[in-house]
């Protein structure tokens, strides 16, 4: 028999407020196998695990059950905190009254019941508890960021500079992601390409940073400190070790005039060649055959890239590969890219070539861009007079089929960015921004905005623009409302510019499902606490940098890459991992062997063994099932499909969990 | 109109319109869009907080209540559900209501029936007097 | 509420099996957002969907749950990869088992709920909860001899 020990726990109020935290104490005292029963005010504190601790030595305690928040949030404190009593840490049960009872209940009586009744499961499971001891596993030293935006970019290096090796895989033919688009940064204006691309050299030239361009993940096993994962790398069909990146290829590429493929860099404002860098500053400098649109792959004819290539780098014949790593942790990075706005018919933004995004703006305004930083309508080339900003479209939405919930959180800042800049090199412009609300919490933030403004007097209205109509002349007519004035407003614009919601890559939904990591509705990666650890994800081993976890400003981004690494580089110091000692155990009496358990097996870490056993005085060999203690993750898979009962989960065995069902239907 | 309780009237509210009216943000999308603003004393926008202030009185006795003309361009454009359309129409239901009037037979259509009336008008009018 | 003879209404009894990953963290979500659902929803935490053994379940019925609801990661979000899809087909199974020795369908239910669903959690409890209250007292597989 055990000797338990329960304490309850007041958490202040916000447990004491709804559940008679006494009266718990008092009935659950006298519970099979209890033999102290305390509560305190807060028992995560240091004097409440004060209290535990002498509580176990005084009263010989061998099992506890703590009655207070959700085991997710302290379950391992008090497990230390036994473990600091000489118990083992396993001996302890947490009876959810907070999250699960007095946050949700409103009448005392009925939450003081049921914290009662879960307390008493919890006293049920813990008379069948069995010491458990952690096993170890070894961590590979190696990081995996997948994405090389700015947020992988930061993450890889912090890593690397720590002394760890790292791989970055990005999709795309070179790294820089959404910040190497950008012209300039709020709220310093900085040249965004500026501050991006000496990070991308050093990422390339970082003795420990890998970099898989051109490349996806395309399988992940394992678990935290031994993950393998399948990278593929799609054919370039240019020898990266050959090209030096003098770009006569893309010069000469036939499709670069007449081919009208759009450029993905240049958000289709331009055409690009077959063969091609996104971008001057592209890292590697090694262009890609996009195969889909080249001559040669198409119709076998043209090679004009091959001939003219003097280091002869271009290779038609390279295949896809496969290279497949260990790694000890992954940081995703996936980022982010503009919701599709063939929903807002009413801004006309397929109608009309001067209806553009903010970051089709900043392609137009980068002296690199399509126009070579003029800022021009597409239409005619003009120069643009009148231009409206248009806020919030698709953000902060009810409806889920037409935009977003949430607040993209950088639209203010870059429109008061694209205001102030265009109004620098084009002072007689009339900007006219339409905003719902104008939201700038951040250092400098809003005295940028009331730069914008004050300073260059763009004409900043309260209400959302209704419809964009384009006029025969060529002009936009705009239809919107003064609410602050109580006007409605007509006017004509050269050019709208919308600012449209950002939404996580969509690819990161494929990825999570491969790392088993947590997604919310809106595809964002949750992460293992809100407030406690932001970048995290439940699932051990798996980082979260930028705006894959949530929208964010690129200095946040840069922030929140900087605490991953320092994540990563704290499992990656460590030689050992302790695992998971709640794991399959076979009884080998009871195990017939018939395969069951392996089959559904998730990590493979059944396999049969002949043993002998001894049954009932009769020594015979079987075939049974042995777990293999470094691969189980204790999902209990095998135990619910063993048709004999032979597999148990330790830590949730069959018995434990039927004596909480008796306890809670008692 | 005699209601004892303002939450009870929204509610009504919702259940006619099926929509919320707590959900509207003010960004005035549907002031934007209204072609009858002109004619409009209570603005689109401010018909949610007409109704949760409880002053549906003066939302019907306005102008605005009945110079809608149910185009639908509010309804379609809400970013937030919140429909300042169907809300207009629900408080108007409401006061039908009220007086008993909620009925229409189908012989009483024919002689409603205008050459330059939008056709808009009259499906949203089978909306409100159905039943 | 207070609970006297005249108007004792019928309070049932609920186990809800929540796998720690997603639903039990939503259960938390839901707690910490104060989305209130019944207090006669009690929940057992379990490593997966994957790990509920149909025993648990014929178990509590036989004990006298009115109800039984398996609450999982949403297909594909599986923190074990596989373990709610075993749990979806194992369930299927045992509940039309059940239907067939007279425990309704509407007694027993498998349910996604992710990390992120505080609000999907407590809706769905709450739909629950109304289900078994309109279905009544269970009074199929009840273990006799632990009637009092």
């Amino acid at each position: 028999m055990q000797k338990i020990g329960v304490f309850v726990c007041h958490c202040g109020t916000n447990i004491a407020a709804t559940v008679d935290v006494k009266k718990v104490v008092e009935l659950v005292r006298y519970e099979p196998g209890v033999v102290y029963a305390d509560d305190y005010m807060y028992m995560c504190s240091e004097a409440g695990q004060e209290k535990i601790i002498e509580a176990i030595k005084e009263y010989g305690l061998t099992g506890l059950v703590i009655c207070s928040c959700s085991p997710r949030m302290h379950e391992k404190t008090f497990r230390a905190c036994a473990e600091k009593a000489g118990l083992n840490p396993y001996m302890v049960e947490v009876a959810n009254i907070r999250e699960q009872c007095s946050w949700i209940h409103k009448d005392k009586e009925e939450a003081t019941k049921k914290a009662v009744i879960l307390a008493r499961a919890a006293i049920a499971k813990v008379n069948l508890n069995t010491p458990l001891k952690e096993g170890e596993s070894p961590v590979t030293k190696r990081a995996l960021v997948i994405g090389g935006g700015i947020a992988g970019i930061q993450t890889a290096l912090d890593i690397a500079d720590a002394g760890y090796e790292v791989d970055i895989v990005e999709k795309e033919p070179s790294i820089g992601g959404r910040m190497s688009q950008f012209d300039k940064t709020f709220p310093t204006l900085d040249c965004a390409s500026c501050i991006l691309t000496p990070k991308m050299v050093e990422v390339n030239q970082h003795p420990n940073i890998t970099l898989y361009t051109y490349s996806e993940v395309e399988k992940v096993s394992g678990y935290v400190g031994n993950f393998e994962v399948d990278i593929r790398k799609k054919a370039r069909s240019v020898d990266a070790d050959k090209c030096t990146g003098c770009g006569e290829c893309s010069a000469k590429c036939p499709l670069g005039k007449i081919g009208n493929i759009p450029s993905e860099f240049d958000r289709g404002l331009r055409n690009r060649p077959a063969i091609y860098m996104p971008f001057a500053q592209a890292v590697p400098a090694v262009p890609v055959i996009d195969r889909e649109n080249c001559t040669y792959f198409k119709t076998g004819k043209c090679g004009v890239c091959a001939k003219i290539c003097p280091s002869k780098a271009v290779d038609y014949e390279q295949q896809d590969e496969i290279v497949t790593v260990k790694y000890g942790a992954i940081v995703v990075a996936t980022g982010f890219d503009i919701i599709n706005l063939d929903k807002f018919g009413e801004y006309a933004y397929n109608e009309s070539p001067d209806v553009i995004t903010s970051i089709e703006l900043e392609r137009l305004m980068n002296a690199a861009g399509p126009t070579g930083g003029h800022l021009e309508r597409m239409s005619d080339h003009k120069q643009p007079k009148d231009i409206v900003f248009i806020q919030c479209v698709g953000s902060r939405c009810d409806s889920e089929e037409k935009g977003k919930p949430y607040c993209s959180k950088v639209c203010c800042m870059y429109t008061a960015k694209h205001a102030m800049l265009i109004k620098d090199h084009w002072p007689d412009t009339n900007i006219t921004v339409f905003y719902i609300d104008v939201r700038t919490p951040g250092k400098n933030f809003d005295e940028f905005y009331r730069r914008a403004v004050e300073q260059y007097h763009v004409n900043y209205i309260k209400g959302q623009v209704g419809k964009v109509m384009p006029q025969p002349d060529g002009s936009l007519l705009v239809q919107a409302a003064d609410l602050l004035d109580g006007k409605q407003i007509r006017m004509k614009a050269d050019m709208v510019v919308l600012a449209a919601a950002i939404e996580p890559n969509p690819d990161v939904r494929k990825i999570a499902t491969m790392l088993t990591a947590s997604i919310d509705n809106n595809n964002f990666l949750t992460e293992a606490h809100a407030k406690l650890r932001p970048v995290e994800s439940p699932t051990a081993g798996i980082f979260l940098s930028g705006m894959a976890q949530g929208p964010k400003d690129i200095p946040e981004t840069v922030s929140q890459a900087g605490a991953a690494a320092v994540k990563v580089i704290g499992l990656l110091a460590k030689d050992h991992l302790k695992t998971n000692p709640c794991t399959a155990q076979c009884d080998t009496l009871l195990c017939n062997g018939c395969s069951t358990c392996a089959n559904v097996c998730p990590y493979g870490a059944i396999t049969y063994d002949d043993v002998q056993v001894m049954d009932h005085g009769l020594r015979e060999t079987r075939r049974v099932a042995q777990v293999n203690l470094a691969l189980c993750q204790g999902c209990g898979a095998c135990t619910s499909a063993c048709p004999s009962g032979a597999m148990d989960l330790q830590g949730f065995s069959n018995r434990q969990i039927t004596t909480e069902v008796d306890a809670i239907c008692r | 109109m005699g209601f004892t309780n303002v939450e009870s009237q929204v509610e009504l509210i919702k259940e006619i319109s099926g929509s919320d009216p707590y959900k509207c943000m003010k960004c005035g999308k549907c002031t934007a869009s209204c072609p009858s603003y002109d004619e409009m004393d209570i603005k689109p926008h401010q018909f949610a907080s007409y109704i949760i202030r409880g002053d549906i009185d003066e939302l019907l006795e306005s102008k605005a209540a009945f110079k809608c003309l149910a185009c639908f361009a509010c309804i379609e454009r809400c970013p937030r559900d919140v429909q300042p359309g169907r809300l207009v129409d629900a408080a108007r239901q409401l006061q039908e209501r009220q007086r008993g009037g909620d009925y229409m037979q189908p012989e009483e259509v024919p002689e409603l029936l205008a050459e330059d009336l939008p056709q808009q008008l009259l499906v949203s009018a089978f909306r409100r007097y159905r039943r | 509420m207070p609970m006297n003879e005249e108007n004792k209404e019928f309070r049932p009894l609920i186990v809800a099996f929540c796998c720690n990953w997603c639903s039990y963290a939503g259960a938390d979500l839901a707690g910490s957002s104060r989305l209130s659902y019944p207090a006669d929803v009690k929940i057992i935490r379990v490593p997966c969907s994957g790990r509920v053994n149909p025993m648990f379940i014929l178990r509590a019925f036989e004990r006298g749950a009115d109800g039984v609801i398996i609450c999982g990661c949403h297909p594909g979000d599986c923190h074990y990869s596989t373990g709610n899809y075993y749990a979806r087909r194992r369930m299927a199974l045992l509940f039309s088992m059940l239907e067939y020795i007279g425990v309704e369908n509407g007694r027993t239910r498998v349910e996604w709920c992710s990390a992120a669903e505080g609000a999907k959690f407590s809706k769905t409890m709450n739909e629950f909860c109304e289900k078994i209250k309109s279905l009544g007292e269970n009074v199929r597989l009840g273990d006799l001899r632990c009637k009092n």
